[in-house]
Order: C-alpha cells, then structure tokens, then sequence
C-alpha cells in the first residue's frame, strides 16, 4: 500500500511544483512583484538580489539596503521602537474590528461590548487583544524612551526626534485613555472622571479645555461620541504623522545611534 | 564627433611642435595657458608633488627619448608614444583635490535578511503572547456606568495613578498641572538642556542619575497608586485587603 501511495505522492508534488512553477512565471505575478522579490520566480540570495529585496520595494520608505552592523543588534535596541509600532498596527486592525461593533451612544454603547463578547465570533478575544494591546504600547513607548536616554541617542543630531519622541508619547497615552471610556462601563466612566477632573485644574483655561474636552459639564453621551472620534479618527491620524516624521528623522540623522 | 576644446587642441599642438623642434624644451604640461614655458620654469608637473608611481615611470620611460626632462612626460617623435600609443598624460588630478574621500568605511549588514528578519520575529513574538494572553485573561467589562455609584476607590488609568497619588499629597492643580507640566516640559528639552557630547555611561553619571531617580519615582508612585490604595484612596496593603486594580 505504501509502495503504492509514494509514487503517487511524489507525482502531486510534481505537479504542485510545475504548477508554482508556472504561476511564478506568470504576467500577473511578475508585475506584483518587482525585481528582486524573493516571491520572484528565480530568487537567488546574492548580495545584489538583497539590496533588491528593499530598493525595490515599499519597505525603501522605511528601511534603507543596509545598516551598521550594530543596529541590528536586539541586545541594543531590544525591538522596543519597532515593537511599539508594531502594537499600533495591531491595534488599529483588532480596533476596525471592534468598530464594526460599536455604537458611541451612552444607550447603547455598553449592550454593543457585551453582545460583541457573547454573541459574535471571536469578538471577546479580539477585545481582549485590543485592551492588552494597548497597555503593552504604553509600556513599549515608555521602555523604548528610557532605552533611547541610556544610550543618549537624543544627543545631536537627533535632539528634535527625542521631541518627536516625547509627542508621540503623549499621543499613545491619549489614545490609550480615550479608549478608556469607550466600553461605557463603571471602571470607564470614573477612570477618566477622576482624569478629566484633572484637567479643570489647569490655571486660565482649564475649565474651557475640559467642556471642550467632555461636550459639556460632565461626561455623558457627548463625550462619548467625542471620544470616540478622537479615538478612531483624529488621534491616530496625528499619530501616523508624527510617526512617519519621527521614522524619517532616524534615518535622515544617520540610522540609530552609535555603540556607547 | 565630439569637438575638442580650443585650449586642449592649442595645448597639443603646442606640445607636438616642441616635440618635433630640434630643442627639446620640456612642455609645461599643466600650466592653463602657458604656450611656451621656459626650461626649469615652475611647472606644477613636478618631483615633489605625489604622483602614482606607474604614471611617473610612463613620463620618465617617454622623457627618455628625446631629452631628459624633470619628470614631464614628453611626447616623442611621431605620433605614436612610449608604447606606440597616442594618447598622451595631459595633468594628474590628486586626489583630495576635486574628490575628497571623507567617509570612512563602515561596517555594515544588509536589511533584508538581518533585520527584516528580526523584526518580522519580534513582531511574531508579540503578536503571539498578545494572543495568548487575551485567550486566558479577560479585559474588564464591569456594570453599567452609572453616575449615582461612585465606585471605591475610583481610579484614573495606571499610567495616571501616579498623578492621581500626587493629589493626595499637593493641591489638584500642584498635582495635576504644574508638576506634569514641567516635568513634560523638562522630558522634551533634554536634549538641549544636556550639553554633554559623550554618550558613554561614565561621563553621563548625573544624567543617568537623575533620570533614574525620575522614572523610579513616578513607578513608585504608580505602584503605591495601584496596589496600595484602597476605599477612599486610603494606604492598604494588598495582601491584608486584596486588590483595587483594574487594567
């Protein structure tokens, strides 16, 4: 039996591998991927096909063909700027999830989350995903400023990057603490009460800052869809923008910071 | 055909009717507009300056023929050089002079696969243990907001307790505003503030002194905010009266 079956097996992999064979040859594959694609049909690792790898991609925006042999060290950089972006893509996937999901109205705000964890697929691990998320990127943002002023990678040229820095800093932590609200639960509602009771202290236009802020004298169903706006749209708009700005500069200013 | 420009073409004929005419004066190469130099004029063409050795021996090995001259590469007889060749060393551009090589070789990897591929890793490792943490811990979803229920205690987001732990020390705009303020403001001029060029921890001591101070006290205070507070924002201890802490 066995004898029998490998024969046959060996001609279906034949088969797979022409038929890999001549979708890699294809028109339609060969404009996706541009020269030098390791999908390309013919992809052999020669220093010239990994300079392609990058030039001749999307990633040339972000990555340049090659960096100091330090950068690629993860006992210097630790992942923590890649990983804190990377945890704003996750968030901003398991995020448009949950948006289909959701109602910003204080009638129907917490109901949504509780039949988005009961009643749609995977819509409780995707929450949690999102929740955990998020804190793991304030604590990734965080560790990753402390790493870069240990190394003292804010010293020129890349002072104004550590401003960028700082902002960026802020944005995750308002994002973070706009998101608090959303569920329109107990912990959301007097999390952010005691928060924004804060922001009323604040000499000359506290008070102005803080009605803007909550739609009013106290939070309720407009600060809800505020929120949410600020949340979903205009925080993670601001966000990408310094954050491309903030990509840019590393690499304008030399790639990152030297050995100690 | 390419024009030859009117200088280069004097130059040559120049260089060519010197060749051929019985005195054999050395040519002045690489003077601009020199049409004849006189013998032992400062040519820049000279032994001092640093000419590649092979191209020295080319003009010494052409001199030769017709008359010894101080290192300038002479067009013999004829028009064909040393070698049967016909073109000719015109001037030695040094190097340094419109090239300067200021960079020094560095050592470097390439992108793809040294770090996409440790990014493409970390990137699963995250994603990874984000999962499997949502998969066994639920994010908190408690009752209804409700106004008329004030929980106790009440906290702000964990990266807020710390400031909500200064309230009970200072008065809500001390505590709120003004020291969050300036230590934001403080955070974003560091870079201006510290002139310090080196970058190694020896000369950096009071930076990284005072930083630590500043990111352990607000941990510290993050943490007595978190785990030990309890009804009415009062000191407890968590293993006497559990936990008032929700992520």
């Amino acid at each position: 039996m066995s004898d029998d079956k490998k024969p046959a097996g060996q001609a279906l992999q034949k088969q797979l591998g022409q038929l890999s064979d001549q979708v890699q040859a294809s028109q339609a594959w060969s404009s996706i991927f541009r020269p030098g694609s390791i999908f390309r049909k013919g992809y052999n690792d020669s220093p010239r096909n990994r300079s392609y790898v990058i030039m001749n991609s999307v990633l040339y925006h972000l990555h340049p063909v090659k960096v100091k042999r330090h950068a690629v060290k993860v006992s210097y950089t630790l992942c923590l700027g890649g990983l804190s972006f990377f945890l704003f893509i996750l968030l901003t996937i398991t995020g448009i999830f949950l948006m289909f999901f959701y109602r910003p109205t204080a009638a129907q705000a917490w109901d949504d989350i509780q039949t988005l964890q009961t009643a749609v697929g995977f819509g409780l691990l995707v929450r949690n995903m999102h929740r955990w998320a998020a804190h793991l990127m304030v604590l990734a943002v965080f560790l990753h400023m402390a790493r870069v002023f240990y190394h003292g990678a804010y010293k020129p040229p890349r002072e104004f990057n550590w401003v960028i820095g700082v902002m960026l800093l802020q944005f995750t932590l308002l994002l973070s603490f706009t998101g608090y609200l959303l569920p329109w639960d107990q912990l959301a509602l007097w999390a952010v009460t005691v928060g924004t009771n804060m922001i009323g202290y604040t000499p000359v236009f506290g008070d102005q800052v803080r009605f803007v802020l909550l739609g009013g004298v106290e939070i309720g169903t407009d600060t809800l869809l505020r929120w949410y706006t600020l949340h979903v749209l205009m925080l993670p708009f601001v966000l990408v923008i310094f954050l491309a700005i903030h990509f840019w500069r590393v690499r304008k200013d030399g790639g990152i910071s030297g050995p100690l | 055909m390419t024009e030859i420009p009117e200088h280069l073409r004097k130059r040559a004929e120049a260089a060519k009717a010197k060749a051929q005419g019985a005195t054999a004066s050395p040519a002045g190469d690489a003077a601009p507009e020199g049409d004849v130099a006189p013998a032992g004029d400062a040519a820049p063409v000279s032994g001092d300056e640093k000419i590649p050795s092979h191209l020295l021996d080319r003009g010494t090995a052409a001199a030769d023929l017709p008359a010894p001259a101080a290192g300038v590469p002479a067009v013999p007889s004829g028009n064909s050089g040393p070698d049967g060749h016909n073109q000719r060393l015109l001037t030695v551009v040094k190097s340094g002079s419109i090239q300067d090589t200021k960079a020094t070789p560095q050592d470097k990897v390439h992108v793809w696969p040294h770090l996409l591929l440790a990014e493409f890793l970390a990137a699963l490792a995250i994603t990874l243990f984000t999962l499997l943490f949502s998969i066994f811990v639920n994010a908190p979803l408690l009752e209804l907001a409700d106004y008329n229920k004030t929980p106790n205690p009440s906290k702000a987001p964990w990266y807020f307790l710390g400031l909500q732990e200064l309230l009970t020390m200072f008065h809500p705009m001390v505590a709120g505003v003004t020291i969050p303020g300036i230590g934001l403001f403080l955070l974003v001029m560091a870079p201006y503030i510290d002139k310090n060029p080196s970058k190694r921890p020896e000369d950096r001591k009071f930076a990284i002194s005072l930083m630590t101070v500043h990111f352990m006290f607000w941990a510290v205070l993050v943490m007595i905010g978190s785990f030990f507070r309890g009804p009415g924002f009062n000191f407890v201890f968590p293993w006497n009266s559990g936990l008032f802490f929700e992520l």
